[in-house]
């Protein structure tokens, strides 16, 4: 077990370590997720009307969500490289506990999402948005925030190992994951929904989260999102997790 | 080069006392550094192995000699613990691949065609990497990063990403990662494929100093060459099983060891000219129009023992050359076809 731990610290070193000598992920980390979040307060900001917040407030919980979901994307690429460069064939040959390889890869991502989510409340500081809560449910927020990002890790870390290429990871993950995080309730009310929309939207998971993120930022009425969040991502972890895990055995064994 | 092959400092068939191999069935602390038997492996319906037995004697070099797709990768995977075999047993320092994979591990270094290291990183982190996933601490696990660096002539690269290295420098620190825990035994698949000359003898002679200081390697090769160089013994594999064994030396007999090619300036002296050369070989000197062929054992002096006989002869001579045997003569000879690889086994295999 403590080899375990050790272990998938030294890959979680080594899959951050790389960050800052790749220009093009560290854009993907940075300048991206500021760009949209300027996008949508300026050019969408005013023809979305969001009864009871001001825009830059309703958006920033939405897209710091959708943000963090996409921040596993890094997992599904490296996953990918590794299978294919020979990387996992060494880390298997080696006596270091298995699982470490997984563990470490989506713990790098929570250090990264961290980052990129601070990096966006920053921005979003800077514009005009301003926490309504305790410093208590700003920090629960952060916290479920990462937990999420984390259960999208394995979403990911599955997919980078299903598909053949690491141009294809990218693809597959953003028409999976890009459709639901817009059919919620990070951009625009679910009520201005048509009603097929609607429904989905309303059970959707990101609409969860986002949700309990406005309540736990700014004092929005939480009914049980807070506690549909955090179901929904351990749910997701416990499908996800296991389901990366075999195919990890599978993919490496061939 | 093949003047190595005479004076190959090991002889398999004894060991460092000069007694007699022994089996693995002899007692255990005799017992060979390698050993497989029956081992099968299929892809889905593709059979990439049908029964493989292998033994490999501690401080030797075993080559698999073999075409693309022969199932060499598959047999080095099986015993660097990667993949379970469907059926047969294997054992390396005496320990069960599939029941003791956990405790082999930390006796082996693989090191493979594809240069598996992580380019992002460098060469130094690379190696620190390893240390600690074999549970190193870190200041350990970077000193003996170090050390290695050194020794594989990278110590100036050791701060630069791998992405800039070039392919002989990516072969030797995946090398070198290999050995960062000193393993005794060490699997190495197509170590020199797609390397330049140069690159490639330096690869050669840091395997021979390694097997100098009593590594055993088992190493995949498509290249007689290499095999020639390197090996002990050969096992040459073909779809899935080994058809052939021996040392280089026993090998090459099988195939008809090197040709002399020699090219008559006078078709019409032909006759003559294998007249002059019978006696240097077994078999009677092959003619193909001005084109004579002499089966030659030995290649020192061959050259110069038949330029001195046809010139005795008064016979011109146009060009003159000792052509080695290649993997496919040594398939033709062995199979009666040629080293075809096998495109759908390999892509299982990959």
């Amino acid at each position: 077990m403590r080899r375990l731990f050790t272990d998938t610290l030294v890959i979680a070193e080594r899959n951050l370590v790389r960050l800052p000598r790749a220009p093009e992920l560290l854009v993907a980390f940075t300048v991206q997720p500021i760009m949209f979040v300027l996008l949508f307060r300026y050019v969408f900001g005013g023809a979305i009307k969001t009864p009871g917040f001001s825009y830059v407030n309703f958006l920033i919980p939405g897209i710091i969500v959708q943000n963090i979901a996409f921040g596993g994307f890094v997992t599904a690429l490296g996953l990918n490289e590794d299978l294919h460069k020979g990387l996992i064939d060494r880390f298997r040959s080696l006596p270091m506990a298995r699982a470490a390889v997984l563990a470490g890869r989506t713990l790098a991502d929570v250090v990264t999402n961290g980052l990129s989510a601070t990096i966006l409340v920053i921005t979003g500081l800077i514009i005009g948005f301003s926490f309504h809560t305790s410093v208590l449910e700003a920090i629960a927020g952060g916290g479920l925030l990462l937990l999420f990002g984390y259960a999208f890790s394995w979403v990911f870390a599955f997919l980078g190992m299903l598909v053949s290429s690491p141009e294809a990871a990218n693809s597959v993950g953003f028409i999976a994951v890009f459709p639901l995080t817009f059919i919620s309730s990070a951009f625009v009310p679910v009520k201005s929904m048509p009603a097929v929309l609607r429904a989905f939207a309303e059970v959707n998971p990101f609409t969860i989260t986002v949700d309990a993120m406005r309540s736990l930022w700014l004092g929005a009425p939480a009914g049980n999102n807070v506690w549909g969040a955090v179901v929904w991502a351990l749910a997701i972890i416990v499908v996800f997790a296991p389901l990366a895990v075999a195919r990890y055995r599978r993919a490496a064994g061939q | 080069m093949v003047a190595r092959l005479s004076r190959m400092p090991r002889d398999p068939s004894t060991t460092a006392d000069g007694r007699p191999a022994l089996g693995p069935e002899a007692n255990g602390s005799r017992e060979a550094a390698v050993s497989a038997s029956g081992l099968v492996k299929s892809y889905g319906s593709v059979r990439a192995l049908v029964g493989v037995d292998l033994e490999v004697a501690h401080g030797t070099v075993m080559g698999l000699l073999g075409p693309n797709g022969a199932g060499k990768t598959t047999i080095i995977r099986i015993l660097a613990t990667l993949l379970k075999p469907d059926a047969g047993t294997a054992r390396v320092t005496g320990l069960d691949v599939v029941a003791d994979a956990a405790k082999l591990r930390e006796r082996i270094g693989l090191a493979g065609q594809y240069a598996a290291v992580d380019e992002n990183l460098t060469g130094l982190e690379n190696l620190t990497m390893v240390g600690r996933l074999y549970g190193m601490p870190r200041a350990q696990a970077k000193r003996r990063g170090h050390e290695l660096l050194e020794r594989f002539d990278l110590l100036d690269a050791a701060g630069r990403a791998t992405k800039t290295y070039s392919g002989g420098m990516r072969r030797r620190l995946d090398l070198a990662a290999a050995l960062v825990a000193n393993p005794p035994i060490l699997f190495l698949d197509e170590p020199t494929t797609g390397l330049d000359p140069r690159s490639r003898l330096q690869l050669w002679e840091t395997i021979e100093d390694l097997v100098a200081d009593g590594t055993t390697v088992l190493l995949t090769t498509q290249y007689l060459d290499e095999a020639d160089r390197l090996a002990t013994e050969i096992s040459v594999i073909d779809h899935g099983r080994v058809i052939a064994g021996g040392t280089p030396d026993e090998l090459k007999d099988r195939v008809g060891g090197e040709r002399l090619e020699i090219q008559l300036d006078d078709e019409s002296r032909a006759d003559a000219a294998a007249q002059a050369l019978a006696s240097m070989a077994d078999e009677a000197p092959g003619i193909s129009g001005d084109l004579v062929t002499v089966g030659v054992h030995r290649r020192g002096g061959a050259i110069v023992d038949a330029v001195r006989r046809l010139d005795e002869a008064g016979i011109g001579v146009e060009d003159i050359a000792l052509r080695r045997p290649t993997l496919d003569d040594v398939f033709l000879a062995l199979t009666g076809h040629s080293a075809e690889s096998d495109d759908e086994d390999d892509q299982a295999a990959a």
